[in-house]
């Protein structure tokens, strides 16, 4: 029987294999310097670029982390430090209910709270949107890594005379600055990949979008209108596209693990 | 822990020493993160106030009808979203019926069977799973699993299960049984790693006491540990649901998108988070829009509930074992 476990883990496993090397495989032959410089081409044409939709992805994690980080940040500081047990349950509890409302549900509260008073779509209302979905990985990290540091740290800084904000502020922060820093990485890393909460607040756009006031490209956008498109050229775009995103979010996973050495906090939320 | 401060002789009066501690900048820093960790809250509730706010316009036209009716004619204005509740749950369960034997399976090897070094490496692999995006396995489902179930799986499952209504009809790839499956792979990192966990915090004494009493490897396991951790492992299978009821852009490339409700499995159908997906952006006038919303808000207090249930019953166990959930 144990025999039979193993399988399950091994199937687990290859299908992460089988993703990375199915979009090597098709990526890797239409990826060229193109696709990082040039706007998406005319349709009926073939070639072109994503150059618009990484930028668009950029200013959008840009925005987003605006929002979501000193939220997340400050929220976190607060559970971890102050917090006292009624409403820091409370707070945590609803932190984790936030984790997991579906992506496409914060779209539409981005639309009704942003599209629907400004009366279009704009990078704004999709920043809104992912730096919504940004706040609780923040949160329940910043948390963790301030509890993982040693008490003897604070008591060592109120020992000294310091009170308790600049124990916080100029110990005990310090000492978790890699942890945290590393789970807002990761937590970037997972919004860079949403798509549904985007689909009508930064909408799309074939050319690019200077400013936060209009439509803009993105990534996974793109990888969704290419892939659903009956051109073939296309569908060779979203592979490269695909093969791009997955890379940025796989290197940043490995990246903090290495950093961290330590169990991910992906799943923790 | 309370400020270590060098107590005054003179007593102070307590206006005197608010402001004093004022000045000092505690209360002001716990004041301003309190504010931003409620201001998680105020969020929480302005989105289930939004969109309890933009659905008005159907929820008073149809009332609870909305749920129970099967035509949606966005021309004529007539909304019903039962075909794509039906949807949302016949995907879903066949994400659990597929993936919770997988998950729990796998689950139990890495925290039983594989030394801890091999474990960790393999229960990374399998975070790291969690870590891609959706659009990219609806992407890699359009073009491989699509033709797979088309060709070779569909025909060997009519001509064997065939006599099920699940398996009847001609197949053209696209459906609810590619949408479960893709679910089913999307889900099994949650079930994987929150099982993991919930099966090591499992205490060493009821391995030992059991190994003691004659019992093999295989039996303690599945007799002492898994029965153990079952509430931790049930909490995993409830977020893992959550998150496949909410899924959106895998299920909507695979689903097929047509607002029907039929038996077999084969058949194309649509789910709530993919209706939205697709007609959002196109929705014309204010009823449409409500509509939508209206079905955002219904998968908002289904994913909500689920997900309260899943975390209540990780926190009863973890809380057995460790301090933190």
């Amino acid at each position: 029987m144990f025999a039979m476990t193993g399988l399950c883990a091994a199937v687990a496993v290859s299908v992460l294999f089988f993703i990375l090397g199915y979009l090597l495989w098709q990526g890797g032959r239409t990826l060229n310097w193109q696709f990082f410089t040039q706007l998406p081409a005319p349709v009926g044409e073939t070639g072109g670029g994503f150059a618009n939709a990484i930028i668009g992805s950029a200013k959008l994690l840009l925005l987003a982390s605006l929002i979501g980080v000193p939220i997340g940040f400050l929220g976190g500081v607060y559970l971890a430090e102050f917090g006292g047990t009624t409403w820091a349950f409370i707070v945590r509890y609803t932190t984790d209910l936030l984790n997991g409302v579906p992506s496409i549900v914060m779209g539409i509260f981005a639309y009704a709270l942003i599209v629907l008073p400004m009366k279009h779509f704009s990078t704004f209302a999709g920043g809104v949107a992912l730096g919504v979905m940004m706040i609780p990985i923040a949160v329940r990290s910043t948390e963790e890594f301030l509890r993982a540091v040693p008490n003897s740290l604070r008591e060592g800084a109120l020992a000294l005379g310091a009170t308790k904000w600049r124990a916080i502020a100029t110990v005990v922060i310090p000492a978790a600055m890699r942890g945290i820093i590393t789970g807002i990485m990761l937590d970037v890393a997972r919004v860079a990949g949403e798509t549904a909460p985007l689909l009508f607040t930064a909408f799309n756009n074939r050319f690019s979008s200077p400013g936060w006031n209009q439509p803009t490209s993105s990534l996974p956008v793109m990888i969704f209108t290419y892939a659903i498109a009956p051109y073939e050229d296309w569908h060779r775009q979203a592979w490269a596209a695909g093969l791009v995103l997955l890379s940025l979010v796989l290197v940043t996973n490995i990246a903090a693990r290495f950093i961290l050495r330590r169990q991910s906090l992906v799943l923790r939320g | 822990m309370t400020t270590a401060s060098p107590t005054i002789d003179r007593p102070a009066s307590p206006q005197h020493k608010f402001v004093q501690r004022l000045l000092r900048g505690d209360q002001i820093a716990h004041l301003i993160t309190l504010i931003f960790a409620s201001a998680i809250i105020l969020v929480t509730a302005l989105l289930f106030f939004e969109l309890f706010r933009s659905s008005a316009l159907t929820r008073q036209k149809f009332g609870f009808s909305f749920l129970m009716t099967t035509t949606w004619d966005p021309v004529a204005l007539e909304f019903g979203a039962l075909p794509f509740i039906y949807g949302t749950l016949v995907t879903s369960a066949l994400a659990l019926i597929i993936g919770v034997p997988l998950g729990l399976g796998a689950a139990v090897f890495l925290a039983e069977l594989a030394p801890p070094r091999v474990s960790d490496g393999l229960a990374f692999l399998i975070e790291l799973l969690a870590a891609v995006p959706s659009v990219i396995y609806g992407l890699l489902a359009i073009f491989t699993l699509i033709p797979l179930l088309r060709d070779y799986i569909a025909p060997v499952l009519r001509s064997t299960l065939g006599f099920l209504p699940f398996f009847q009809g001609p197949s053209y790839g696209v459906g609810l049984l590619a949408a479960g499956t893709v679910l089913a792979i999307m889900i099994l990192p949650f079930i994987i790693s929150i099982s993991r966990e919930v099966l090591l915090a499992v205490p060493r004494e009821q391995r030992e006491a059991s190994l003691a009493l004659g019992a093999t490897r295989w039996e303690t396991a599945s007799h002492v540990v898994v029965p153990y951790a079952k509430a931790g492992i049930i909490g995993s299978i409830f977020l893992a649901l959550a998150r496949a009821l909410g899924e959106t852009m895998a299920v909507t490339m695979v689903i097929g998108n047509d607002p029907k409700i039929n038996a077999s499995l084969f058949a194309p159908g649509y789910s709530i988070a993919a209706v939205i997906a697709n007609e959002f952006s196109e929705a014309t006038s204010d009823i449409y829009i409500s509509a939508l919303i209206e079905l955002g808000l219904v998968l908002f207090c289904i994913t909500i509930a689920v997900n309260a249930i899943a975390r209540l019953l990780i926190l009863a166990t973890t809380r057995k074992s460790t301090a933190h959930s």
